[in-house]
């Protein structure tokens, strides 16, 4: 069974967003995503300073078996990334929820949050 | 319903993330690829087999029918239970399967691939009709892959003494029968290591003694990192019916002397040999952060374009190798097309580990 915390957000392209109390939103990618993609060697983040919208490619993740891009799952701003999954990759399979997250956003929309799935939600949908 | 090895209740209980494998149900891996990855270059891991298909030939034309069948040739083997690789080819000298040949007493014994038993059955069938030769399907027999430096050493430490020293006699590339089982030093890796084909009723507890023993149980997707590293083909993905051998890096599988032997595909493969226009597999190192995929288009300047047609991230060596058909004039470096962007790659000789070492030159 995968693990899907109850206080975090997700898309139904399987990443999870948490709502920071400076307002910022941290994304990873959910402990089912990382179970499919198997044993990850490469992640690319995107830049920071990058204006995203809901949805769009903002980063891949390469596996041995396959790569698999990550989509913002809210519009906004990216304000920082995860320079530890450059020479840890496997982070991402240990620790999804923790120290494997890929980057912040500032959202330009707060709103967009409530369109995501609560943890019963995403359960439901894999 | 998907077919099931012997082996398959092992699988699960240790953990096995199962897949469709050419109507099988096989274990991908069994936690980590790259841990098992790591496990048979570093020391020792088993992989199940036994969907592989073992044919016994035997007759008093065994020998004259595999001439004609496949493109390397028999007479070659010389010593009990030598083996030997081949393409079996079509007319028109595409590849219909890879296999191993062992000289088994007065017969072989063929080991084809799984995903191909059916066409290769009714093809060596068809061509046996004119000889007077005895095919054996042998599907009784389980197949338990021991691979990796410490291969040979673990599975003696578990078998009879006969078995033990058997193991200790036997050569690279050669397989002998020891009662019910079937030993050969042979594999998928660019290891040492042991293919031990065995009564299937046997497979399971002879699967749990070397569990026991420390062996850990690997599964397709190491396998596939562990050839492609090795530079051995994948029937279907490297190579097919379509596909030349001078096209997939197994000229070196055809026994063009004594010039008088026909074999099936002759007089295809000599008509493209003196064209000179098969294109090559190569391998091709990417050494920046991506990997790359089969079908990923490959463009060499001034001389056109190919595709790889296996690639991966290697566990061994940190970074991305494939291997790829190419124009035949295609020199030391090309582009890869990966998500958009041109990348360079190094074209190399299709082989990138043996023996737990770096061959790339």
């Amino acid at each position: 069974m995968s693990n899907i915390p109850a206080e975090l957000r997700y898309a139904s392209s399987h990443e999870w967003t948490r709502l920071e109390a400076d307002g910022t939103v941290t994304v990873g990618i959910t402990d089912h995503a990382q179970d499919l993609l198997g044993d990850v060697v490469f992640v690319e983040c995107p830049e920071v300073g990058r204006e995203v919208a809901a949805g769009e490619e903002c980063a891949v993740v390469e596996s041995v078996k396959a790569a698999s891009d990550i989509y913002a799952p809210i519009s906004g701003e990216i304000i920082a990334v995860n320079e530890a999954l450059a020479d840890s990759p496997e982070l991402v399979n240990s620790a999804p929820y923790g120290d494997a997250w890929f980057f912040k956003i500032k959202p330009s929309d707060a709103a967009e949050l409530d369109k995501l799935m609560d943890a019963a939600a995403y359960g439901a949908s894999i | 319903m998907a077919l099931r090895t012997p082996l398959y209740d092992q699988h699960l209980a240790a953990g096995a993330k199962m897949v469709d494998f050419g109507g099988w149900d096989m274990p991908i891996n069994y936690g980590s690829q790259l841990e098992e990855h790591h496990q048979v270059r570093r020391a020792v891991g088993m992989f199940d087999v036994s969907h592989m298909t073992v044919v016994d030939v035997d007759g008093s034309e065994a020998q004259a029918y595999l001439q004609y069948l496949l493109a390397n040739d028999v007479a070659r083997l010389k010593t009990p239970g030598k083996a030997l690789y081949s393409g079996m080819l079509n007319e028109q000298g595409g590849v219909i399967d890879d296999l191993i040949v062992y000289l088994a007493g007065d017969g072989y014994r063929v080991v084809v691939n799984a995903a191909t038993r059916e066409k290769d059955l009714a093809w060596m069938s068809k061509q046996a009709d004119s000889f007077a030769v005895n095919l054996t399907e042998r599907s009784e027999l389980a197949m338990i892959a021991v691979q990796g430096p410490l291969a040979l050493e673990l599975v003696k430490s578990v078998v009879s003494d006969d078995r033990a020293a058997l193991i200790s006699d036997l050569k690279p590339f050669q397989g002998l029968p020891s009662g019910d089982w079937f030993i050969g030093r042979t594999g998928y890796t660019g290891e040492d290591g042991l293919e031990i084909m065995l009564p299937a009723e046997q497979s399971a507890d002879f699967w749990q003694t070397l569990l026991a023993a420390g062996c850990k149980p690997c599964g397709l997707g190491a396998r596939d990192t562990l050839r492609l590293e090795a530079g051995m083909n994948l029937y279907g993905a490297d190579m097919d019916e379509s596909i030349s051998p001078l096209a997939a890096n197994m000229a070196w599988t055809i026994a063009w002397e004594p010039a008088e032997r026909d074999f099936i595909g002759r007089q295809a493969l000599e008509a493209q040999k003196a064209a000179g226009d098969q294109p090559k597999l190569v391998g091709l190192v990417l050494e920046e952060r991506a990997v790359l995929r089969g079908h990923q288009k490959v463009i060499v300047d001034g001389v056109g374009e190919g595709e790889i047609t296996s690639g991966t991230f290697s566990p061994t060596l940190g970074y991305s190798i494939a291997l790829a058909r190419v124009p035949r004039a295609t020199g030391s470096s090309a582009k890869v097309e990966i998500r958009g962007k041109l990348l360079d790659v190094r074209v190399v000789k299709p082989s990138f580990v043996r023996n737990g070492q770096s061959v790339i030159e």
